[in-house]
């Protein structure tokens, strides 16, 4: 069952359920950071209002930057504010920053120490119809792999807008992933968001695989979770909304009574959240692990829906992943 | 504003500039086989001007919020600065022998959380100039008068990053901006001219609607000259294309561009050492 400590939608297995996409609780956020806190600035490639920066744009012109297309002239110049003082936030489509301008970003913003927050939108095969030039796959891969790195991944708009909140009082680099299309609703305000913790959000006493997913897949854990209770067989579902830095005591705590695992993200499996995870259950207490993710492979246009099915992402593959880890256990 | 140059204040800036040269040398002997010279060699008079009589500055209170802003994009030439900031009293020359060595605080390419007065990381080319021009975009938010100056070279005038900020610098009007090229022809590789060539390099940026003024940086005088005239500009920003001799001041190393990522043989080390001393004479006993 969904975990009522977390007070999370009641809606969520309804037909009707809201939609929003995560960009959406970014331009939220972000407004709301530049109300409360005058050194938030922000930054934008020639892409200011689909990553939703417009609102801040609008409010606080003299504290935000066009760039033009230009990603890494925008990293290093929100570098550039951000050690004088400033909370820089650069917006662009992942695939460009922090793909493009990953050396800038290395250099000037993560060894730098420079307090630089990199939203990268359009994230996954979510982004959908502009094909895999457009579709961020690899951006976890190449942000967690950054000494003392924060990154993000929030499972619906009010999380996301809360994700971005929260990264303002970190005085270092923090990557946050976003994604174009609208997708369900699953948190409440009220549901916590705790950086550097991972949250059971479908719960069992006796659990025989754990979920752990991230991003707007959650949904769809969330919705196999559902589908294999009512076929008898009980799982965990985890929301990993902060890649880096990993809960350890989390992982562990909810690996313990199932003892296999399921990971689910919309990006390459190779270097992506589940990586994190085995490479964390490797070091404490190995186990069945099955990946969901794109499997060595770019994906390439169609609709959000469609790709998912098509790439193995869906309900469906979750579920027979399920099983298939179960058969793999001691 | 910057003062005046006196020809007393010039003669002890060419003897400063002397000394660190002598002492870019020497820290050079120490680190094993590795880094810059022919770079540090040429930018002493620029640095020794900087440290020694342009900048607003305080070695006791690197952080100090009013201070102007020295950024290194060519990280590379780090030597110099540090011997600079070793001279003005950011830390003990003795500590110069530390330069990429373990555990010092005089990383092979210069780190900003390492050592306190250095602005910010560089070493890979062409991101100086973005991250000057958000100082100077902080500085203008917050109402600062510093000056942001903004050291880079010529070779890395090949990163296309480079001209993104020059476009980006203008549209903003930049005024307090002031970036000094190190154009001294030489890249690892070969003279610049023929690995990848800059010119009409003036006109370049003049044509991105900076204010270019060019001089021989080895002429301390004229680099004062320049930086006043820069510091009048009021609607955009400035660039100073100074011609510099790389290895300046050794004569078997200038202008060969072998020099540009090697450090001198101890036997070598002597004899640079010994045409510097000889030069340091020549200018304490001119008139």
């Amino acid at each position: 069952m969904l975990n009522p400590n977390l007070k999370l939608n009641q809606k969520l297995f309804d037909k009707d359920v809201e939609v929003e996409p995560t960009r959406a609780g970014f331009g939220t956020g972000l407004l709301h950071l530049g109300e409360v806190n005058p050194n938030v600035v922000a930054l934008s490639a020639d892409l200011t209002e689909s990553t939703q920066v417009n609102k801040f744009a609008e409010k606080f012109p003299e504290r935000f930057f066009e760039i033009g297309v230009a990603e890494q002239n925008m990293a290093a110049v929100a570098a550039g504010l951000a050690t004088s003082g400033k909370v820089a936030f650069i917006s662009s489509y992942a695939t460009f920053s922090p793909g493009k301008n990953w050396e800038t970003i290395r250099t000037t913003a993560v060894y730098n120490e420079a307090n630089v927050k990199i939203a990268g939108h359009h994230s996954g095969i979510m982004t959908g119809p502009d094909g895999a030039t457009h579709q961020a796959t690899e951006d976890i891969a190449i942000t967690r792999c950054w000494p003392k790195m924060h990154v993000y991944v929030p499972c619906d708009s009010i999380e996301a807008k809360k994700a971005t909140i929260a990264s303002a009082n970190i005085t270092t680099a923090v990557y946050l992933r976003y994604t174009r299309d609208k997708t369900p609703i699953i948190t409440t305000d009220e549901t916590p968001f705790i950086v550097g913790k991972v949250q059971p959000f479908w719960i069992n006493e006796n659990p025989k695989v754990t979920i752990f997913a991230t991003g707007y897949m959650l949904y769809y854990a969330l919705l196999a979770a559902k589908e294999l209770e009512e076929e008898k067989l009980p799982v965990l579902v985890v929301n990993v909304a902060t890649i880096k830095p990993l809960e350890q005591e989390g992982i562990l705590e909810a690996t313990r009574i199932s003892q296999a695992v399921v990971t689910v993200e919309d990006h390459q499996v190779e270097g992506g959240m589940g990586s994190t995870i085995a490479e964390l259950l490797a070091k404490t207490t190995p186990l069945p692990i099955e990946f969901i993710g794109l499997q060595d492979t770019f994906a390439e246009s169609g609709r959000p829906i469609e790709l998912i099915e098509k790439y193995g992402l869906g309900t469906k593959s979750i579920k027979e992943a399920v099983k298939r880890v179960i058969r793999r256990k001691i | 504003m910057t003062e005046d140059v006196t020809p007393a204040k010039i003669k002890e800036l060419k003897l400063k500039a002397n000394q660190a040269r002598q002492l870019v040398i020497e820290t050079l002997t120490q680190t094993g086989g590795s880094g810059h010279t022919a770079g540090p060699l040429g930018m002493a008079d620029i640095f020794t001007a900087f440290y020694f009589h342009i900048l607003r500055h305080d070695s006791k209170n690197p952080d100090w919020e009013n201070r102007d802003r020295l950024i290194l994009s060519n990280g590379h030439i780090c030597p110099i600065r540090y011997v600079s900031m070793a001279q003005a009293g950011y830390f003990p020359i003795e500590e110069l022998k530390t330069l990429r060595q373990i555990n010092s605080r005089l990383q092979g390419h210069p780190h900003r959380t390492a050592l306190p007065g250095v602005e910010t990381t560089s070493g890979p080319l062409g991101e100086g100039l973005s991250q000057a021009l958000g100082i100077a975009l902080a500085g203008r938010i917050d109402k600062k008068d510093y000056f942001t100056y903004v050291l880079t070279s010529d070779g890395e005038h090949q990163e296309g990053n480079t001209w993104e900020a020059a476009m980006m610098a203008s549209k903003e009007k930049l005024n307090r901006l002031i970036q000094i090229i190190d154009y001294n022809n030489i890249q690892i590789d070969g003279n610049v001219a023929d690995i990848m060539p800059l010119e009409p390099f003036r006109a370049k940026y003049e044509s991105f609607n900076w204010h270019a003024i060019a001089i021989d940086g080895n002429d301390i005088n004229a680099f004062v000259n320049a930086i006043q005239e820069a510091q009048q500009v009021t609607d955009k920003p400035t660039i100073i294309i100074a011609h510099t001799v790389p290895g300046k001041g050794v004569s078997f190393m200038e202008n060969d561009y072998h020099w540009h990522g090697k450090p001198p043989k101890p036997e070598e080390a002597e004899k640079a050492l010994a045409e510097l001393k000889a030069e340091a004479e020549k200018i304490a006993n001119a008139n």
